[in-house]
């Protein structure tokens, strides 16, 4: 698990299921920055990791949630906000 | 009038007479399910649960409080497991309480049905050769859109 130094501008990215196994990550702390400012730059930062992270983060019907809340890829960050990906939820 | 989630043990027989003691309503239903046994061709060993906790509490109590409004609920209550459970353990209850049958059923039938592909849980089933993580079934998805309202959609 990688933890940033406190006091920054931060993002915290959670992975859940078959995309928390593939990126072998259950959640990251990322800097926030203007060019780390929507779901999809953040998606698109986090696959030039390898091809785990470019494979998972391309799954077809992956979910993106913000603040616990399903959003789609353009959604805007902001500071301290929470950002998860997922597959379909199979709950129930 | 809540919903839980819990990597406890539940009882569902002692979670619908809390329920029916405290919502004495006309009409009350109740709907368990439990890790099934079997998945196509092979014998299922244990399930674990994966949970998006803080989202699943969320979820679950928006879902309730959608139902109540939507079919006029007197009360409701969910309650979702999460971790690795044994074949047969109960993993969901949900009980829904309101004037007549028909609001009351629906409102279960409801919950269940938008719960199975909106709350964030994720179901790994063990077999005695590996575990594979459970994919949506296209009659859950099909169970989901009918509830589909634009005026009343959760």
């Amino acid at each position: 698990m990688e933890k940033q130094v406190s006091g920054e501008v931060t993002i915290t990215v959670k992975f859940f299921s078959l995309i928390r196994e593939a990126v072998a990550t259950e959640e990251l702390v990322l800097e926030w920055s203007e060019s780390l400012s929507t779901v999809k730059q953040v998606k698109a930062v986090l696959s030039e990791r390898g091809e785990a992270w470019s494979t998972a983060l391309s799954h077809p019907n992956l979910i993106q949630a913000v603040n616990q809340r399903v959003v789609f890829p353009e959604e805007n960050l902001a500071d301290g906000d929470e950002l998860a990906f997922f597959p379909p939820m199979t709950g129930g | 009038m809540r919903a839980v989630v819990t990597d406890l043990l539940i009882d569902p027989g002692q979670l619908a007479s809390e329920f029916y003691a405290r919502h004495p309503h006309a009409a009350v239903t109740t709907f368990v399910g439990f890790v099934r046994d079997f998945s196509k061709t092979s014998q299922v060993e244990d399930l674990f649960l994966e949970c998006y906790v803080e989202m699943a509490s969320k979820v679950l109590t928006e879902l309730g409080e959608a139902a109540a409004s939507r079919f006029g609920l007197k009360a409701w209550h969910i309650v979702h497991r999460f971790g690795t459970l044994p074949v047969e353990d109960p993993i969901v209850f949900v009980a829904t309480s309101a004037d007549h049958r028909a609001e009351a059923f629906s409102a279960c039938e409801f919950i269940m049905d938008v719960l199975k592909t909106d709350a964030p849980f994720w179901k790994r089933e063990r077999f005695d050769d590996g575990v594979v993580w459970v994919t949506v079934k296209g009659s859950d998805k099909a169970r989901r859109v009918r509830w589909v309202d634009k005026d009343k959609a959760p």
